[in-house]
């Protein structure tokens, strides 16, 4: 009886994930291979209200929002792909240095790590993004060089709880050397929170690629993205044209909400304790 | 292999008070040192600074007269008051069992260790189960020392009499030293071939 409900929670939690993650790579493989004719400019069809043909309605241009739309969000999500590469593999090695070296090493990531998360988030991003030449090359440095700060705590907590454990100390004393017990200890113990930490490393990124773009800051006009769509469309909102920035809006929330979700589940799956509820 | 406790003091942080102060101690090839105290006098901290987890403030641990190693398989091994916290939570005890040798079938039945429990995980066994596999694990022959930190308080009598024949074979057989923690005196006569008393 017990047995069978937490069979089902299980099902459940993971045909959420599925489905989630099925509809974010499907937005991110359609917009990778969408032919940039599909939200190319047609005056003739500009400021369309959404219909059949125009799901999301268009633009003054005459491009269909909904093609533009899964573009931008495929770009952002190449974005938040970048960033969490960059991020994984800073976050493990000062993660990880951090706890096992101790000292100076820890005194100086801490202060790394408090640096970038005490200023506030955009205006660091806006600061690097001009550093780097504005544009899609500097949105996409300022995204991938400030999201490590969280995940490399998470790795840094992890490592150093794990170090003093008795059966890590007994495995050194068996000879064990210091790699074999990362690979052996540590990485699996670490492994989940990292994971999550990840996947929850995308929203962050998606939005605040989004922000910045918004503000001006990011990709350029020209390129299919949320920011500069959302941007854009408040030059018509007052004369009544609400789709165009409703239904991005809403697009950029529903995939930041799946990645969210997907972290979450993915936490709760993942911690036995949770996971008996 | 003799291992040697020259005067060691130590404390867990310079402003704490000292938890040991100037213990000397030698355990011969062979001998089975019953140190007695009572709880909180600082038998764990003793027994981890014997086996090298913890360094001494003042003083040295000698084993022939060189240091403790600090990298590659020590000749001191500690079996830990606590088997729950001794074992990966996340390591089935198949694996655990053979992280540093893989003890043959014989052993195995001597300590009672079942071949049911290999599978399982350690949240799945008792505490006195997991005992065993902490101590069959390190029954390598290239143990010499083995410092035993109340190491059978979870067992029932009757197993606690198993486990302590079978160690004692081992030790007279391989003519190994141990150093057997415990506040029970009937355990450390029986057990051993001298006892000291840390709170004298
Ligand atoms: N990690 C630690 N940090 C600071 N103080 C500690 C630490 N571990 C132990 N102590 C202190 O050192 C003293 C000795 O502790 P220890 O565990 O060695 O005692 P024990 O003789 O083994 O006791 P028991 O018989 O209960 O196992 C205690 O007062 C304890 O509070
Ligand atoms: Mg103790």
């Amino acid at each position: 009886m017990r047995n069978t409900s937490l069979w089902n929670r299980r099902t459940r939690l993971t045909l959420l994930i599925v489905l989630a993650a099925t509809y974010l790579l499907a937005v991110f493989f359609w917009g990778l291979f969408i032919d940039p004719s599909e939200y190319g400019v047609h005056y003739e069809n500009k400021l369309l209200a959404p219909s059949g043909q125009h799901l999301f309605g268009t633009d003054a241009m005459g491009r269909d929002m909904f093609k533009r739309c899964i573009k931008g969000l495929s770009n952002s999500l190449v974005i938040g792909l970048l960033a969490s590469l960059v991020s994984s593999v800073v976050a493990l090695i000062m993660g990880i240095a951090s706890a096992v070296f101790g000292g100076f090493v820890d005194r100086f990531v801490n202060l790394c790590v408090d640096l970038c998360m005490g200023l506030p988030h955009l205006v660091l991003l806006i600061l690097i993004s001009c550093m780097a030449g504005r544009g899609t090359v500097g949105v996409t440095v300022a995204v991938a060089l400030t999201h490590w700060p969280s995940l490399t705590r998470i790795v840094r907590q992890e490592v150093l709880q794990l170090r003093n454990t008795q059966y890590v100390l007994a495995s050194r004393k068996m000879g064990k050397s210091y790699l074999t017990i990362a690979l052996t200890h540590m990485v699996p113990h670490v492994l989940p929170a990292y994971l999550i930490g990840l996947i929850l490393l995308f929203p962050h990124a998606i939005m605040h690629e989004a922000s910045v773009t918004f503000l001006g800051f990011g990709l350029p006009k020209e390129m299919p993205a949320i920011g500069v769509i959302l941007a854009e469309s408040m030059n018509h909102i007052t004369t009544g044209k609400w789709w165009m920035a409703l239904f991005p809006g809403l697009m950029l929330l529903l995939a930041v909400v799946l990645f969210d979700l997907i972290g979450e589940t993915l936490k709760k799956l993942w911690n036995p304790n949770s996971g008996n509820e | 292999m003799q291992l040697e406790a020259k005067n060691i003091s130590f404390r867990y942080d310079k402003k704490s008070p000292w938890v040991l102060k100037d213990v000397s101690l030698s355990i011969q090839e062979g001998e089975r040192v019953g140190i007695v105290a009572p709880s909180g006098f600082g038998k764990t901290t003793l027994a981890r600074i014997l086996a090298g987890y913890e360094k001494p403030s003042e003083g040295q641990v000698l084993i022939d007269g060189k240091e403790l190693p600090s990298k590659g398989f020590c000749p001191v091994q500690l079996i830990y008051q606590h088997p729950e916290l001794s074992v990966n939570p996340r390591w089935r005890m198949e694996k655990t069992l053979n992280e540093c040798f893989t003890p043959d079938e014989a052993l195995l039945a001597k300590m009672g260790i079942e071949k049911e429990w290999l599978h399982r995980w350690p949240s799945e066994l008792s505490g006195g189960e997991l005992q065993r596999f902490c101590i069959a694990r390190i029954l390598t022959p290239k143990t010499k020392i083995l410092i035993c930190d109340e190491i059978s308080t979870m067992l029932d009598v009757i197993t606690q009499a198993q486990v302590w024949n079978i160690l004692l074979d081992i030790a007279k057989e391989r003519n190994m030293g141990m150093a057997v923690i415990t506040h029970n005196k009937a355990l450390a006569e029986k057990v051993c071939t001298r006892t000291v008393r840390l709170d004298k």
